[in-house]
């Protein structure tokens, strides 16, 4: 082909219709709206696997499971929650928004971004499929170690254990291209004249989301290669008798896990103050220094992970060393919230769903993070450590921080990737029941915790019925309530009121002087920057 | 909705266990040795420092989101950084108060319950070995020449709810430990199989089994008094089945105890000495079986497919335990039972079950579940093969 | 078509093959070590699959190179991507020399002062743990070395050939790709005798404790890198061959170039950590 033939085609290509539309395609609003379906998709799953575990919390006793069920949906739980619906829910959102915010055409490698998220299908499947091959007689039910797959119970686990190591590393390739992209796209493909300093905050969030992700991906990829070696091929990395140890598993997994919990909350601090800002109708208060504190938070998350495993026999220099590095996040993380209410200060607010959601997120997280300063103090932490009083502190974290923020940035950009404006009133009932069911079902695990009821089992004593009673029933409204999120988004996908290109009064971006939803390709040409 | 509701919750409430023994409770249970309390206190401390930021940060937050309203006519300031030296003043002024809470505050109080905390042998007075497997403990005095199994006492009929469910359901065992008070405990932790943690919240003592390394911990216990505990690691299926009960008595009264105890266990040593019947140890095994191997591989040893070998009809059990000198066959159901098989959940029951014990579940298994193998073996031969 | 444009490239079936072959691979494997004879069939399927896609896919970006579609700013995308890319194969493979750390540091000395489990063991390094076979280590000065002399003259050639790209100079360019990788094959070769050596002669295997765990996966690893350089520079090969790079514009060979230069600096780590010390 030559250059004019090659150009034509490319002109007039017409996109394939149908289901080979969404296989084939390469554009970034259609991989951000498949991360987005998919993400959502896997919610519901990840959700009603721990509403069979909330049934057989309700009370005392074995009703509902086997243990061996039990443990496995916890653990699957977690990773389709983790990596399943709050990473490609902030994917899907870079997609969507990053080349509109900074005025790129797409992203920067758009074949390899139509790749990494065709490889989560295949990786939602392997780490599933293992419940339906048990159903079926072979293997023994998926992944049964919990989501961090301590070493040597996972060198013991059955078949789903392989499941999972390989969905791991589909999911890893996955991030890592994902991320690749991301930062390709941001370094290299803004507008002229949008330095780096006037990068969009979400912009800035990703970016450094995407540099921990390509750092820390890889290791958690070879430490599950190493567990795999140690189950087939008789090698001994978390083997004593072979001058290995178990706690070299925790320290590889850590390294990864810490710096996660950071991955799948910067895309929602870094969206959070435009909507803040849009909502009180002032400009983002204090921009420079939440970058800098994305990059504090972004360096320290790597060299705090041994506060996960303070009870395993780190030495106390290492306790302590754990202990105050993990209290430094607290600094800039301080920083950020301060920023965030002082963008509030002296607005004009109005509290429509993207404003709620993200101010319930900001109250609801400080919880979540002021226990997690409390969780740091080593000796304390002999008592919270695998108590219920960890879970929850990181659903404190994860669903309040994490899904209540991504839900505050779905109502936000819901009108400008439809073109529709969703219904406000469903909207408003969906915040109020998720807030007050979220603490119902996890304000009682703090005290259950306190008490001493261990975390990942199926069958409690007697004395920690009532606060397990309570946060069962709240686990089924918070359920229910989220099937309120449901039908508004797809009633707001086919039809509603016309958005107009900027539905919020006080918003502010390039996206929002595009038309809703924006043409299929925008900013073809380079747009001129002011 | 407004009908249904108050419905529903009541349907709830009557479906909820009402029992006795289930009670709020807000906070760690009462602590009784030192580290427990000093783990009390700056928990304490660190909750109410937490709870007080909350509030004042929230506060101002409120305050905001109150007054700075559309409705209420506020026009939008423009600020976005502090501009004069006076704003740069008062941003920086919380940063350096955090950072004073975090370090000095809270920083200080944990260094020091740490050192307490990490400080197991300085005026220890006694030591005991502690060893989790899937899914017991066993406790060892290496002083006194003490060893014994601790497994869950609860039935499985109370955990599936075929019967009523006693004032410590899932937190009793068959022999707890017991352990003098006012003396320092030094507790080494291993494990043989997988890693599982010992904890007793009333002592603020957890700690991790690892399996191929010993970790340590104490405890001083100051009143005597029976505490409750579980394995807080999961370690397989049997990992909410794993408590861990101490019994704290007085001095004498733990001599006592340490005094029948080596009878006792002079009296089994003698056991395997002399050669037992049959049938004596087709009871002894059946005992065993049913405490240590049904939950694996089931009553009616039928294993589970895919997890746990049916013993009925399993080609190890019908094949030869010895060979004709005595040996252990390799891969032979003696070695198998003596051994475990690592990598695999089947663990080595040398370490945790006596001789008799062993020689009763191998007669047991081979002469069960419609295996017919008619032959035994005695505990002097599993003791010659340790 | 102006220049302040950019270049998205329409729809593509490729990633999303590419997605499904490596599914059947991977479960393919999963079914074969857990003992289910399909999954040989699955692998197979997959494997091929695989092949076959990033072959096209690649080709399309090559005729797409070629028919000049591309600006300087996605020629800079595609560098940015492969240096970030190579950005991750360092965490991969810090992950290992991480373990190697732990295990040599702190893992082997700690056994070793557990008395009470593993009574008598000496450790040191290079150790098989306490349970495990003796056997002996590899030796620098052999094999390895001839090695490490191996890939950092194949740097040498890389960088001659890069030179012959820059002057325009064909030949040069091609007998240093040519050169490249009959020394990356060279390598590949020795790195077998040695493992059978290992294997059948030092009782030296994967199961040798964490020396076996550690030397055979670090330079498996890499064995597996040299292996993808080497095709990926054997390609370029191909293309020089067709004459498809010109002085300003040939980010494929770059590409390949700075793999194989990656892969050679890994190697000098091995050597160092793993061989010599
Ligand atoms: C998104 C997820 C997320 C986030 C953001 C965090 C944030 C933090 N986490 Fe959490 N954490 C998890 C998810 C998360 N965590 C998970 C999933 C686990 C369990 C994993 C498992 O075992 O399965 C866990 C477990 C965990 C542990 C281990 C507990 C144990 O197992 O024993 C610890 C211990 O230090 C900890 C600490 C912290 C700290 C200090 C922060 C800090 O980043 C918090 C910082 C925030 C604040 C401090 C609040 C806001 C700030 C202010 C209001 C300003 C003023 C405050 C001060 C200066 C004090 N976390
Ligand atoms: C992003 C992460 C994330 C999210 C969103 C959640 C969401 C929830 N989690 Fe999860 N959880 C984890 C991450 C997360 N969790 C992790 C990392 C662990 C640790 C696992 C481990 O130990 O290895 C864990 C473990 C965990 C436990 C501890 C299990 C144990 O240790 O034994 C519990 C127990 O209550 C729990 C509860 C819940 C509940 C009730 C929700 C709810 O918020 C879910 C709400 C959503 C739904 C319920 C789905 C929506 C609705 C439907 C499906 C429709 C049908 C419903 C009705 C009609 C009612 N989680
Ligand atoms: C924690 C679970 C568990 C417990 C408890 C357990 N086993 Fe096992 N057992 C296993 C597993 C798993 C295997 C399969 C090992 C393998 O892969 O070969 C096994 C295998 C065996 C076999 C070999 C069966 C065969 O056909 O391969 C015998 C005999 C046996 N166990 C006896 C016992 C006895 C006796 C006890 C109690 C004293 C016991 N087991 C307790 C898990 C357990
Ligand atoms: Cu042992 Cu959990
Ligand atoms: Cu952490």
């Amino acid at each position: 082909m030559t250059t004019g033939e090659l150009a034509l085609h490319q002109a007039h290509a017409v996109p394939p219709r149908g289901w080979l539309r969404w296989l084939t395609t390469t554009n970034h609003k259609d991989i951000g709206t498949m991360y987005l379906v998919f993400s959502l998709a896997m919610f519901f799953v990840g959700g009603l696997m721990i509403l069979l575990v909330r049934a057989e919390l309700f009370r005392p006793g074995l009703q509902l499971m086997e243990p061996e069920l039990f443990n496995q949906l916890i653990g699957v739980h977690a990773l389709v929650m983790i990596f399943m619906a709050l990473m490609p829910a902030a994917t899907g959102f870079a997609n969507w928004m990053i080349p509109l915010m900074i005025g790129a055409p797409d992203m920067a490698l758009p074949r390899l971004n139509n790749w990494s998220f065709w490889l989560l299908p295949p990786a939602a499947t392997l780490l599933l499929m293992p419940f339906v091959l048990a159903l079926f007689g072979v293997g023994t039910g998926a992944v049964g170690t919990g989501w961090t797959l301590y070493a040597p119970l996972s060198v013991q686990d059955g078949m789903g254990m392989d499941f999972a190591i390989f969905a791991i590393h589909l999911l890893g390739i996955s991030s890592v291209m994902g991320s690749i992209n991301i930062i390709v796209t941001i370094l290299n493909l803004r507008a002229p004249g949008m330095t780096l300093m006037k990068l969009p905050l979400f912009a800035w969030g990703w970016l450094l989301t995407a540099f921990m992700l390509v750092a820390v991906i890889p290791v958690l990829a070879g430490a599950v290669t190493m567990l795999l070696t140690d189950r087939h091929f008789g090698t001994h990395f978390f083997n004593a008798g072979g001058g290995g140890d178990p706690i070299l598993f925790q320290h590889l997994f850590w390294f990864f896990g810490h710096p996660e919990v950071y991955i799948v909350l910067f895309p929602v601090w870094g969206f959070t103050p435009h909507i803040l800002s849009a909502f009180a109708r002032k400009p983002v208060y204090g921009y420079r220094a939440q970058v800098y504190a994305f990059w504090v938070i972004g360096v320290l998350s790597v060299i705090v992970w041994g506060h996960h495993i303070m009870t395993s026999g780190l030495s106390t220099a290492g306790l302590l060393y754990f202990m105050y590095s993990t209290m430094a996040i607290s600094l800039p993380l301080s920083v950020l919230f301060f920023c965030w209410i002082a963008t509030l200060w002296r607005g004009a607010m109005t509290f429509e769903a993207p404003m709620l959601f993200a101010l319930g997120m900001i109250v609801l997280f400080g919880v979540g993070g002021l226990t997690g300063l409390v969780l740091a103090d080593a000796a304390a932490d002999a008592q919270y450590h695998h108590s219920y009083f960890v879970v929850a502190h990181f659903h404190y974290t994860l669903f309040a921080g994490g899904i209540m923020g991504i839900m505050a940035g779905a109502y936000f950009w819901l009108p400008k990737m439809t073109g529709h404006l969703y219904s406000e009133k469903l909207a408003q009932w969906h915040f109020w029941l998720t807030a007050v069911a979220f603490n119902l079902t996890f304000l009682p695990q703090f005290f259950l915790g306190l008490a001493g009821m261990p975390r990942r089992i199926p069958d409690y004593a007697l004395q920690f019925a009532d606060f397990n009673w309570v946060s069962s029933v709240g686990a089924f409204f918070l359920g229910a309530a989220q099937l309120l999120f449901l039908v508004n988004v797809v009633k707001c996908i086919r039809g509603g009121p016309p958005a107009g290109d900027k539905p919020w009064e006080g918003a502010q971006g390039l996206e929002w002087t595009l038309p809703s939803p924006p043409p299929r390709h925008t900013f073809q040409t380079r747009p001129v920057g002011e | 909705m407004s009908v249904k509701f108050p419905l529903l919750l009541a349907a709830l409430a009557a479906a909820a266990p009402h029992s006795a023994r289930a009670e709020w409770a807000w906070n760690f249970p009462a602590p009784v040795t030192p580290l427990a309390l000093d783990t009390l206190h700056v928990h304490n401390t660190f909750m109410a420092i937490a709870l007080a930021i909350f509030v004042v940060v929230f506060a101002i937050m409120l305050y905001s989101i109150f007054t700075h309203r559309k409705s209420r006519g506020m026009e939008p300031a423009t600020f976005t950084r502090p501009s004069t030296a006076a704003q740069v003043f008062w941003t920086t002024i919380p940063f350096l108060v955090f950072a004073f809470i975090d370090f000095i505050l809270m920083g200080i109080p944990a260094y020091h319950s740490v050192v307490v905390m990490e400080d197991t042998r300085s005026d220890a007075d006694m030591v005991v070995k502690v060893t989790g497997s899937q899914w017991k403990w066993q406790y060892e005095y290496p002083e006194e020449g003490i060893r014994f199994v601790s497994a869950l006492a609860t039935t499985p009929e109370q955990i599936a709810d075929r019967a009523a469910k006693g004032e410590h359901y899932l937190l009793e065992v068959d022999h707890p430990l017991v352990l003098p008070v006012g003396k320092k405990v030094r507790i080494l932790l291993t494990s043989t199989d997988v890693i599982h943690t010992w904890w007793v919240p009333q002592f603020g003592a957890k700690r991790d089994a690892i399996p191929g390394f010993i970790r340590e911990t104490w405890a001083r216990i100051e009143r005597p008094g029976t505490y409750r505990g579980q394995c807080a690691e999961l370690c397989g299926k049997g990992h909410g089945f794993m408590p861990v009960v101490v019994q704290a008595v007085a001095e004498p009264e733990y001599r006592l105890w340490v005094a029948r105890q080596k009878g006792e266990q002079a009296a089994q040593a003698a056991g395997a000495e002399r050669v037992w019947s049959r049938d004596e140890l087709m009871k002894q095994g059946e005992t065993v079986y049913g405490k240590v191997c049904a939950v694996c591989h089931q009553a009616q040893g039928q294993g589970i497919p895919g997890a746990f070998p049916a013993l009925a009809g399993s080609k190890v059990v019908n094949g030869p335990a010895l060979d004709r000198q005595g040996r252990l066959v390799k891969d032979g159901h003696l070695d198998r039972v003596m051994n475990g098989k690592p990598g695999t959940a089947m663990q080595a029951f040398k370490a945790t079950l006596s001789d008799s014990e062993i020689a009763g579940v191998v007669t047991y298994e081979r002469n069960s579940f419609g295996n017919k193998m008619g032959d035994a073996v005695q505990p002097a031969q599993v003791k010659a093969l340790r | 078509m102006s220049d302040e444009s950019y270049y998205v490239p329409h729809s593509s079936p490729y990633p999303a093959a590419l997605a499904g072959a490596l599914f059947l691979l991977v479960l393919g494997f999963i079914l074969r070590i857990n003992g289910h004879g399909v999954g040989i069939g699955f692998m197979a399927a997959g494997g091929a699959a695989a092949i076959y896609v990033v072959a096209r896919w690649f080709g399309s970006v090559v005729a797409e190179t070629q028919g000049g579609v591309f600006h300087p700013w996605e020629d800079r995308s595609f560098r940015w991507g492969m240096a970030w890319f190579i950005a991750s194969e360092v965490m991969f493979f810090a992950a290992f020399f991480g373990t190697l750390f732990y295990l040599r540091n702190i893992s082997v000395p700690a056994l070793e002062q557990t008395e009470l489990l593993w009574p008598g063991y000496q450790g040191g390094w290079p150790t098989s743990g306490p349970a495990g076979q003796p056997f002996t280590p590899m030796a620098a000065w052999g094999v390895p070395a001839l090695n490490t002399l191996i890939l950092l003259s194949s740097g040498v050639t890389v960088t001659w050939a890069h030179w012959g790209l820059l002057k325009n100079r064909r030949n040069q360019l091609i007998a240093g790709l040519a050169l490249t990788v009959a020394l990356g094959l060279a390598f590949l070769g020795f790195q077998a005798y040695e493992y059978r050596h290992a294997y059948t002669e030092l009782g030296l295997t994967l199961g040798a404790g964490v020396y076996g765990a550690t030397f055979f996966m670090l330079t498996g690893f890499h064995g597996l890198h040299v292996t993808i350089g080497a095709v990926a520079l054997s390609a370029i090969l191909g293309r020089a061959v067709k004459g498809h790079f010109t002085p300003e514009d040939h980010f494929g060979f770059e590409g390949a170039a700075w793999y194989w230069h990656f892969v050679d600096v890994v190697w000098l780590m091995l050597f160092v950590f793993v061989y010599w010390l």
